[in-house]
Order: structure tokens, then C-alpha cells, then sequence
């Protein structure tokens, strides 16, 4: 599989980057590099074989159904970029 | 009068512990240490008063008779991958830059616990992707080592913990954190004679360390021999609710259980490991390094681990895909950078802003890593990669029916210039053919210095053990470290 450059200015704007041609242009080539290099992959029989979810062998735990923390508006506004009393500020969402 | 910059955790914890010297003397030499070598660029933010403080406290304890932490005046680096509450914490990316964080990771809140005082946040690469710190927004970090050859040529220490391992061969500072993903840890100790090991998955929280790729990401120390290394992994170590990988288990005593007697042991060799055209001065170690385990009383085997070719492809189609999930948060809403184009939406809002915050590296990650999550080719990509993770966890699983720890090298040469590798990304990502599987399998692994080459620079063998057997590890890192006489050292040209 190989990638265009409208693949990967899909890409982008799925991940939320914004790119210019020239980096569009730049992207394709490197990204079809890697990509033809990670297909080795395919070769691998993995008949039977589930994939890995757990590294080690470890399971969920469960905590009473309680609040443990909270109460720290102030704190998680410290870093906000903007902020309008005690709310985020964004760019109008709503028309 | 004592150089304290010769010192390790050891010999500065048991120092002040008797009363030789104060801690608050070792703090302000090694902080006159790092503001004297900005050359290096191995520190973003210095904290000189809180490594005072942190002196001072221990000093005071000690004069009121308090038991001391297993860290006590001992002053370190921290990877500026963990969140320190109340100093800039940036994954050396522009999008964290100015961020503060109200909160401490549960990893370095363990170690303040201890007694250790922080010198400063260490560079690295930008979210802690790279081989070789040239990815981070703060500037290369460059290795004290040069070649011998008289060549002034800037070394790359490795990565992503490059300010790390640069700090630590200077002696910057006798210790510091790090954090392995697929090599991070191992591979700088590697580059300029050092150790580091990073632990079984699960054994330090990842609570508080900005996250890359959170089935890998595994704390650990770096330091100047094993011994200081067992010592801050203890301190490191230990069970937190916070995460939920985190392992419910008591940490063990590892420096007590330190024992460089390997007799018993069975060494596995992987023939896998043994690449065509492998670099002559890394066979010539890996060979000594087999013959010094057995002089410690190993048996040598030989194993097949089939799938190590796989392992990096597997990687980095893993890595880049929970990369792009768990980078997603940085939106320019809640913090760090926002780029807000005249009349932009939020949309548009939250591209700009990740297209100014994250070098080309990270951008490149996020891209590949949204790709195979997408759909039609999730299964193709993303579950086929997670088989083969698999299929190389299972790899080490039947070799250890035939033995107990695996040697190797850490790396496939020694530490390249910076600029060297830069032009092709797959270049630089072999660079960690060595150190990725025992990652993916969540395995404990250890690089201890193993040499020269031919250039003068350092190379590092690595052990890899079982789950949970750090103690194995540390051990036959012991046994290396007493045999190999590595004393080297870079020459302070900074």
C-alpha cells in the first residue's frame, strides 16, 4: 500500500495538523519510505496468534465507586491559554 | 577538598549519611558544575534552589537524628518527561513550552521522598522520539565524548534520554531519570559509557510522565556503575494507584540483593542478534562480554528468538499509533501553545496550533500513527503489528526454557555525529534494532559499558531478563561491570 498526496492531506486533517504543499509533497515520500518498510510485516504467519493487548500479565483493577480528587479548578485553569472566569476560552464555535 | 562531581549515589548518600560532608555541599558543587557547562545543552530549565533545598532539608534530618531515604543528599537530573509541580515541564516540545504543571509525577515525588534533590529538567528528544536528542525544540544536546582522532566533531548522546546520559558521562550530576519506549534509556548509556536500566512494565508509574506510547513508556535510572542504578530504582519503583498498569507488588530490596556470583545462570545468546556486516569493535565486545560471564560462573547457550527482524517494523507501527492517540490532547484549549489565526474556528484553531507546536518528528509519528489507526487499514497495519508483538514476546518466552538472562549488544555501533543520521528517518530508527524487542515484550533490560571502539567510544552490552527478575539483570550487569575495567571517561573540552 502507498500513499498520494490527497492521502496524506487526509492524514493531516485527521490529525488535526495543518500542512502546506510543499510539506504534503515532502510527507508522501517519507511516509510511503516507512510504509514500504513496515509491510515486511505481512510475511509474519500469525495463524491463531491474538494480538497482543497486556504486556504483562496484569488485571484491571477496580476502586470504590468514590470521589478521590477534584476541587481544583483554579489548578487545572493554571496552564489554559485563555480563559474567561472559570471557563476555557475557544473561537466561537456556534454561528 | 572532596571533587564531588567524582562521587555516585553511593558514595553521596553514605557520605552524608556519616557526616564526611554536608549535602548541601555536593548540591552547590554539582549546580556550579551545570551552570558551567551549557555547551552541552543537556539541561532546559536549571533549578539550582531546589537542589539547595532539598540539601538543606537532608542536612537537617540528619542533625535531629531522622532516618535518612535511601537517596539522602543525593542531587539528579530529571528527564523533563515528568511532570515537577511548579517547574516548566516541555517533553522538549514548543507546544509545552511555558507549561507548569500544578502537579508532580509519582516517580519523581518518590525520589524527592528519598532525600534526592532536583539540579534541573534534562533535554531530550520532543516527546521523547529520537535516537539521538536532535529532535527537541530546545536544541541538540551534545555528548562530552569526541573521537580520538583529535576530531572536534559534536557526538550525539543518544536518545531520547540525551540529556540524560550527557549529563551523567560529564559528571553533571552522579544520576538521573529516564525513560525507555523502544530504547531510550539504554541506548545514551550506551553512547557514552554509562548504565541504565529500565525495568520490568508496570514497575514505575507512569503517573505525571508525558505520555508517548503508554504500552511501552517504562521509567528507569541512569547512572555512573550498577550499584547507583539498583539503588534508584528502588527509590523509583513501587505500586500507584494512578496508573492502572501499574504492577500491586513490593519492590524489592535490589542493592542488598546484589551478587555478582552467576554461577547457575544460564547466559542465552541470540543468534538473531548476530546481524550480516555487524560492526567489528561490537562483535569484539559482545564476545568479551560472553567471556566475562563466564568468568563469573554463566553458562553460555545459544537461542533463536525468530522474530527480532520483526520487531522494529512492529515498533514502529505501535508506537506511532498510541503517539497519535495520546498526543491528541494538545489542543490548545486546556494548555501549552495556541495558535489562533485572525478569524480562525476552533478547527482550524486546533491545526495550526499542532502544526506550530510539534517538530517535524512528531508530526511525522502523529501522521504514520493516524494512518494505521484508520479505518480500512487498522487491521492491516495496527492488529497484524500486534500479533507480531505477540509472536516476539512469546520468542523470549521459549528461550527461557533454556536460560535466565540474555546477553546482547545494546547497540549496532557507537555514538554517530550529530547531523549524520538525519536526512532518512528509517536510518536512524535501526539504530534501535538492539533495544526494541525486550520493549515490546515489557521485559527488564539493562546496558552496562562494554568497551571502546576503535574511534574511542564508548559501547554498551545489554541484558535482558525475565519479567520481574530486575535482580538477574542487575546482577550480570555486576558481574560485566567488575570484569570490563571501564574507566574511561570523556575529557572536559565544555
Amino acid at each position: 500500500m502507498s500513499v498520494d498526496k490527497d492521502t496524506v492531506n487526509k492524514i493531516a486533517r485527521l490529525s488535526r495538523i495543518a500542512i502546506s504543499d510543499a510539506e504534503a509533497d515532502k510527507m508522501v515520500g517519507e511516509l510511503n519510505g516507512i510504509l514500504a518498510w513496515v509491510e515486511q510485516l505481512g510475511e509474519v504467519d500469525v495463524t491463531g496468534v491474538e494480538p497482543m493487548t497486556a504486556v504483562i500479565a496484569n488485571k484491571l483493577r477496580l476502586r470504590d465507586d468514590v470521589v478521590t480528587d477534584g476541587d481544583v479548578r483554579d489548578k487545572v485553569l493554571a496552564n489554559a491559554p485563555a480563559k474567561e472566569g472559570s471557563f476555557f476560552g475557544v473561537p466561537k464555535v456556534i454561528e | 577538598m572532596t571533587d564531588f562531581s567524582r562521587l555516585g549515589v553511593v558514595a553521596i548518600r553514605d557520605g552524608v549519611a556519616k557526616g564526611d560532608f554536608k549535602a548541601v555541599e555536593v548540591a552547590e558543587a554539582l549546580n556550579a558544575r551545570v551552570s558551567a557547562a551549557k555547551a552541552l545543552n543537556a539541561f532546559i530549565v536549571e533549578t539550582p534552589e531546589k537542589a539547595i533545598e532539598a540539601a538543606q532539608a537532608v542536612d537537617a534530618d540528619r542533625a535531629a537524628g531522622k532516618p535518612l531515604g535511601k537517596m539522602a543528599g543525593v542531587p539528579i537530573g530529571m528527564k523533563d518527561l515528568f511532570c515537577t509541580e511548579g517547574v516548566q515541564t516541555t517533553a522538549a516540545s514548543h507546544i509545552l513550552e511555558g507549561f507548569v504543571p500544578t502537579y508532580e509525577s509519582t516517580v519523581s515525588a518518590n525520589l524527592w521522598k528519598a532525600g534526592a534533590g532536583m539540579l534541573g529538567k534534562l533535554n531530550l528528544d520532543q516527546f521523547a522520539m529520537g535516537s539521538s536528542n536532535e529532535t527537541s525544540y530546545f536544541g541538540n544536546v551534545i555528548s562530552p565524548w569526541r573521537r580520538n582522532d583529535g576530531s572536534t566533531a559534536a557526538l550525539a548522546p543518544g536518545g531520547s534520554s540525551g540529556g540524560s546520559s550527557s549529563a551523567i558521562a560529564a559528571r553533571l550530576c552522579p544520576a538521573a531519570t529516564g525513560t525507555d519506549t523502544g530504547g531510550s534509556i539504554r541506548q545514551p548509556a550506551a553512547f557514552v559509557g554509562i548504565s541504565g536500566i529500565k525495568p520490568t512494565y508496570g514497575r514505575c508509574s507512569r503517573w505525571g510522565v508525558v505520555a508517548f506510547a503508554s504500552s511501552l513508556d517504562q521509567a528507569g535510572p541512569m547512572a555512573r556503575d550498577v550499584r547507583d542504578c539498583a539503588i534508584m530504582l528502588e527509590a523509583m519503583a513501587g505500586f500507584d494507584p494512578k496508573d492502572s498498569t501499574s504492577l500491586d507488588l513490593p519492590v524489592p530490596a535490589w542493592e542488598a540483593g546484589l551478587n555478582s556470583d552467576l554461577k547457575g545462570k544460564r547466559i542465552g545468546i541470540p543468534k538473531e542478534y548476530r546481524l550480516d556486516g555487524i560492526d567489528e569493535d561490537i562483535a569484539k565486545m559482545w564476545d568479551n562480554g560472553i567471556s566475562w560471564l563466564k568468568d563469573a560462573g554463566a553458562e553460555i547457550v545459544d537461542i533463536s528468538l525468530p522474530h527480532t527482524q520483526y520487531a522494529l517494523p512492529a515498533y514502529y507501527i505501535i508506537a506511532p499509533a498510541e503517539a497519535s492517540s495520546n498526543l491528541a490532547r494538545y489542543d490548545g484549549v486546556r494548555f501549552g501553545l495556541r495558535d489562533l489565526p485572525e478569524g480562525a474556528g476552533l478547527q482550524d484553531m486546533y491545526a495550526a496550533t499542532r502544526a506550530a507546536g510539534f517538530g517535524e518528528e512528531v508530526r511525522r509519528r502523529i501522521m504514520i500513527g493516524t494512518y494505521v489507526l484508520s479505518a480500512g487499514f487498522y487491521d492491516a497495519y495496527y492488529t497484524q503489528a500486534q500479533k507480531v508483538r505477540a509472536l516476539i514476546a512469546r520468542d523470549f518466552e521459549n528461550a527461557w526454557a533454556s536460560c535466565d538472562l540474555i546477553l546482547a549488544p545494546t547497540a549496532p555501533s557507537a555514538a554517530f555525529g550529530l547531523g549524520e543520521k538525519n536526512a532518512d528517518p528509517l536510518s536512524m530508527y535501526l539504530n534501535d534494532v538492539f533495544a526494541v524487542p525486550a520493549s515490546l515484550a515489557g521485559l527488564p533490560a539493562m546496558s552496562v559499558p562494554g568497551g571502546l571502539s576503535k574511534d574511542g567510544l564508548p559501547l554498551g552490552l545489554q541484558i535482558i531478563g525475565k519479567a520481574l527478575d530486575e535482580q538477574s539483570v542487575l546482577n550480570a550487569g555486576l558481574a560485566i561491570e567488575q570484569r570490563s575495567g571501564f574507566t574511561a571517561e570523556a575529557g572536559e573540552w565544555w
